[in-house]
């Protein structure tokens, strides 16, 4: 870092800055364009004045509509003259002014001409303009020229045409289709670049045909590609072949390995980078296979160039989180890397070794962190301390020392992002290392005694109020509390004092001093923090054992409706008589809270994020409940994500929404037509139940008129028995179709009576079951208690993976996956994993389930479900049984 | 189930092509992809990208920083900065080619004198040299020398001096030049 920097000349710096474009206007240089009209043109002029032109559009100049085309007109009139420069500075300024179509055929035959030059030059670019600036109609006249231009013998030529190809498939697939032959022979090329291009072309075109890609392949890892690129596209294309192919082939035997692997002894480094990178991202690579790739990037990790150091060290952290093992041959040269000058480099090697490193190597690593830390970003900081977090959760016994370095870079300078991915690591390891509780917390008072964060500060006292009372000497802590509110903005007081209220809840001891603390509150100049006190003061202070028990229920229970549809309900709630009943707002989580993404294996409850998104069912509430044949069904208990009925690119997209009431079930088909030519009206689905006894058709909403690209909805409610009733549908989409006039958008009064046979759809068991997350699952689970618990044991048979067994059982039941158990570390034999979710009726239900694999891939489950109806319990049993 | 990655994604692209002055201003710049719309995210973009490599020594080697999603490649050379730029899965050294082919061909052109000045006495040359290297993000050309020859052929004015024997030499420079710095 200590390298001079950009070197400034001063005396320049005093001077005007001397530039040919100095003063530039735009109003004088369009004046000069003057020129291009003038009967004796002046090339070395007019290219001047096409620079200027050129360097105002770089500049962020725009020019407007007309003056565009009062640019462009006078521009064609240079192709009169026959002075190379000029010509070149005509195609650019033409790409850049980008003219419209009709002024397009102003300057057609002038290119064509140009296309048929006999100077290279002149046919390359004039292809790259006019294919740039063309429209489909124009194209089928140059299409022959073009087809010639792919297999002329003038590299330069040949590129510039399958470039052009490669945009106008974006465009015109049919026509570039056509080329498939001359591209073909193109691939064979002997300049390097013709071959790249070609490839990437013939990749495209026949991008949607799995056989012939593959077939494209197998001939080319076959030959010789000369090009280092094309060797690049190539290793990518075998990739893709190789993911597709997976699951047919035995294992061992990979297809085109060996081609990857003779890619890694290529002479051109990218095309070793392309390969290495290829071979560790197959699925399932295995150590055989991923040992020649570590050894050529381990040699890429001392060479001299950045980029390459680079290239290897990201490729090899991305090998830590899978196969941290394979890369531990790989440590020293990393360490070395910690003090590179390229700090990417560096945050990427210390984030790969505190991956791959062992218990005796943390404490050396640290001391080289710690020195690092200071000269680099708060972006690569929090790399950082996310990655030792997860170190000090595979190795608790060294928390010591990393709790020790948290709380020293939690003293340093920092902002927001960094300071509470260092907070909030502190907390998780504070509740998964017991041993780490009180040094954490005292970490912790300390911070908020000089934290400029009203956010850190208030989630913190927060979970000081939780954990605080349960430590040995809870009294410690009411210092750096009551600190809080002498010293601090409305907010952070406010939280300080219910903190101090739950440490006088739970501690007996201190109820009496908490009190006199309490009371001083009561002359805070904030509403908000009076209030707090006057409320803890009065309930807390009361004699009987009820209401005691109701305080520490309001202090201590969760809030157990996510906070959005909590608000959303307060604001339809209309003050009256009535008082607000919490109960009526829908629990139902649409999606994981940010926090358990960022910190996947566990949960961060006390400092995670707000849950930012936004439910959906009450968009989906809303609508039902505007429609009367509906409005009688009660409140929705589940809307289930929406299931495809069709086919990807088909003319007709219907998705269907299952929305489960405690009587009644609702389809709701979403219809999108994607045929312009068409109008559908009168749409309905037909459904058939004859597999589904237990449902009975009551209603159904048709959708009038469907015109194209604006999705509608059609209703079909039913009417079920009580409790999680199941079945299987089949559905036919009936409409009227009309022809509709696409120039003037006006639809035929004839329409033809059509139908559009739709995929089965199915009601299981988990549309009754709500994802309801717990915070703290343990807890939850001791005070369900045993009394409605059921426990048995399946086997579930040979599986792919663990994984896949997990996940096809969590997607089975339908419910919440809690603390990060779902996810499964690779390689394990065993996992456990945590559930909780409603079920129909209102009914909490937890589930603990534990697999194991053998040699031959063989999982068995064990199931233990706890809630409060043994018949429920039940339920969940059949379930899985039967699923 | 598998993801079908569609063939354009699997081609190397490149977002941009910028080359600033040591102050952060623009001397030419040409963008491929869409990611920035406007004018006005296009000079934040620079700005990001010229303040966070300011403090680094990138005059010998290329050199490369990660932000946003994007892989940037750059080097220094007298008053100007390279940068290329492409998305985080690209080959990082296809991306390193295109810079180099960059930077040296601007050398060839400008006969060593790579200047911010002589730079904008060059502009014409300096976008064709662009626009010979970089077709909508698709890499048409990385070879120096090539490219210098293209774009040098426009020079071939029939009213200025025949600049042949300048150009040839400006070639064998070149090519000891490169021969140079493969060597090392």
């Amino acid at each position: 870092m200590a390298q001079p920097l950009v070197k400034k000349d001063d005396d320049q710096d005093d001077e005007v800055e001397y530039s040919p474009f100095y003063g530039i206007e735009k109003g004088a240089v369009l004046q000069e364009a003057r020129v291009f009209n003038d009967p004796q043109l002046d090339p070395r002029r007019c290219s001047q004045v096409i620079t200027k032109l050129l360097y105002l559009l770089n500049q962020g100049d725009t020019f407007t509509q007309r003056e565009a085309t009062e640019v462009f007109f006078a521009v064609t009139k240079l192709f009169q003259s026959r002075d190379i420069g000029l010509r070149r500075m005509v195609y650019l300024i033409i790409k850049e002014l980008s003219p419209s179509s009709d002024e397009v055929i102003i300057v057609t035959s002038s290119l064509m001409k140009d296309m048929n030059s006999k100077t290279d030059m002149y046919r390359a670019n004039a292809i790259r303009v006019l294919c740039r600036i063309t429209d489909g109609t124009l194209l089928t006249q140059i299409e022959r020229y073009l087809k010639q231009a792919i297999v002329d013998k003038n590299p330069v030529v040949a590129s510039a045409a399958l470039i052009s190809g490669i945009h106008l498939l974006q465009t015109n697939p049919e026509i570039v289709k056509r080329w498939s032959n001359e591209v073909q022979e193109a691939v064979q090329s002997r300049a390097a670049l013709v071959q790249f291009h070609a490839l990437a072309l013939l990749h495209q075109i026949r991008q949607n045909d799995r056989l012939a890609v593959s077939k494209l392949v197998t001939s080319l890892t076959r030959g010789t590609v000369r090009s280092p690129l094309a060797q690049c596209l190539l290793i990518r294309y075998t990739s893709q072949v190789i993911r597709e192919s997976s699951g047919n082939t035995q294992p061992g035997e990979r297809p085109f390995f060996d081609y990857l692997e003779s890619c890694l002894r290529h002479k051109a480094e990218m095309v070793i980078l392309e390969a290495a990178r290829a071979i560790t991202e197959l699925n399932g690579v295995t150590n055989r296979e991923l040992t020649p790739a570590i050894t050529v990037l381990q040699l890429f990790l001392s060479s001299s160039k950045p980029v390459l150091r680079f290239a290897a060290v990201r490729t090899l952290n991305k090998v830590a989180m899978t196969h941290p093992l394979a890369v531990t041959n790989c440590n020293i040269d990393m360490e070395s890397l910690i003090s590179d000058q390229n700090r990417s480099i560096a945050t990427l090697a210390i984030t790969t070794l505190l991956k791959t490193g062992n218990e005796s190597s943390v404490d050396r690593l640290m001391k080289q962190i710690t020195n690092f830390m200071s000269d680099i970003a708060d972006e690569f900081k929090i790399v950082v301390v996310e990655a030792i977090r997860s170190l000090c959760l595979k190795f608790p016994l060294k928390y010591r020392s990393l709790m020790n370095f948290l709380s020293n870079i939690l003293r340093e300078e920092g902002g927001f992002e960094y300071k509470k991915a260092i907070v909030d690591s502190i907390v998780i390891l504070i509740r998964d290392i017991p041993e780490a509780k009180e040094s954490g917390l005292l970490h912790l008072c300390e911070f908020i005694e000089d934290c400029e964060f009203t956010y850190l500060s208030t989630q913190i006292l927060h979970f000081l109020g939780i954990e605080g009372p349960k430590t040995s000497d809870p009294s410690k802590y009411i210092r750096y509390i009551y600190n809080r509110v002498h010293l601090e903005n409305a907010t952070v007081r406010a939280s300080a004092v219910t903190t101090l209220a739950k440490f006088g809840a739970m501690v007996e001891s201190l109820k009496p001093r908490i009190f006199v603390l309490l009371r001083r509150c009561l002359y805070d100049n904030d509403d908000e923090v009076r209030d707090r006190a006057t409320l803890y003061l009065k309930t807390l202070g009361a004699d009987d054992t009820a209401a005691i028990t109701d305080a520490k229920e309001f202090l201590f229970g969760s809030l157990d409706v996510p906070l959005t549809n909590l608000e959303a309900s307060l604001k339809n709630y209309e003050p009256s008589d009535e008082p607000f009943d919490i109960t009526s707002v829908p629990r139902e989580v649409k999606s994981q809270p940010l926090a358990e993404k960022r910190a996947p294996g566990r949960t961060a409850t006390g400092l995670a994020a707000p849950a930012t998104t936004t439910s959906t069912i009450d968009t989906y509430e809303s609508l039902i409940s505007s429609i009367p044949e509906f409005s009688s069904f009660g409140k929705l208990f589940k809307s289930s994500a929406p299931v495809e009925l069709t086919e990807a690119e088909t003319e007709y997209a219907v998705n269907v929404v299952k929305h489960i009431f405690d009587g009644h079930v609702l389809f709701q088909y979403n219809c999108t037509n994607t045929i312009p030519e068409q109008l559908l009206e009168n749409v309905t689905v037909v459904v058939d139940a004859s597999d589904a006894e237990e449902f009975s058709e009551i209603a159904s909403k048709p959708l009038q008129s469907l015109p194209y690209d604006s999705p509608g909805q059609t209703f079909v409610a039913f009417e079920k028995t009580e409790g999680p009733t199941v079945g299987k549908f089949s559905n036919i989409l009936k409409f009227t179709v009309k022809e509709v006039d696409p120039s003037t958008g006006e639809a035929e009064d004839d329409g033809v009576d059509d139908e559009y046979q739709l995929e089965d759809l199915e009601v299981v068991a988990a549309d009754y079951m709500q994802k309801v997350g717990v915070s703290n699952f343990r807890n939850a689970w001791e005070s369900m208690g045993p009394d409605c618990e059921r426990v048995d044991e399946y086997g579930l048979g040979p599986r792919e993976s663990l994984a896949e067994a997990v996940t096809a059982v969590i997607n089975l039941l339908g419910m919440q996956p809690c603390e990060g158990t779902e996810v499964v570390p690779s390689n394990s034999r065993s996992h456990s994993c945590l559930l909780s979710g409603v079920f129909i009726g209102g009914v909490k239900v937890l589930v603990r389930l534990s697999f194991g694999i053998d040699g031959q891939k063989d999982v068995a489950m064990k199931l233990a479900v706890r809630s409060e109806d043994e018949s429920i319990s039940d339920a969940i049993h059949e379930i899985v049984a039967s699923g | 189930m598998a993801h079908f990655a569609s063939s354009r994604d699997l081609c190397p692209t490149v977002k941009n092509i910028l080359l600033l002055d040591s102050e952060g201003k623009r001397v030419a710049v040409k963008y491929f992809s869409d990611d920035w719309p406007t004018n006005s995210a296009k000079l934040a973009y620079e700005k990001t990208v010229f303040t966070r490599t300011l403090k680094t020594n990138a005059r010998a080697e290329a050199e490369i920083a990660m932000f946003e999603n994007n892989i940037v490649i750059y080097k220094f050379v007298q008053d100007l900065h390279f940068f290329v730029t492409g998305g985080d899965n690209d080959n990082e050294l296809v991306l390193a080619s295109v810079l180099q082919g960059f930077c040296d061909a601007v050398s060839l052109i400008l006969r060593n004198n790579v200047e911010k000045n002589e730079v904008l006495e060059n502009l014409d040359l300096v976008l064709l040299c662009i626009d010979e290297i970089v077709d909508g993000g698709m890499i048409l050309e990385t070879d120096a020398v090539t490219i210098a020859g293209k774009v040098a052929s426009n020079n071939i004015d029939p009213g200025a001096p025949l600049s042949e024997q300048t150009l040839t030499q400006a070639l064998a420079t070149a090519r000891e030049h490169i021969t140079r710095s493969l060597l090392t």
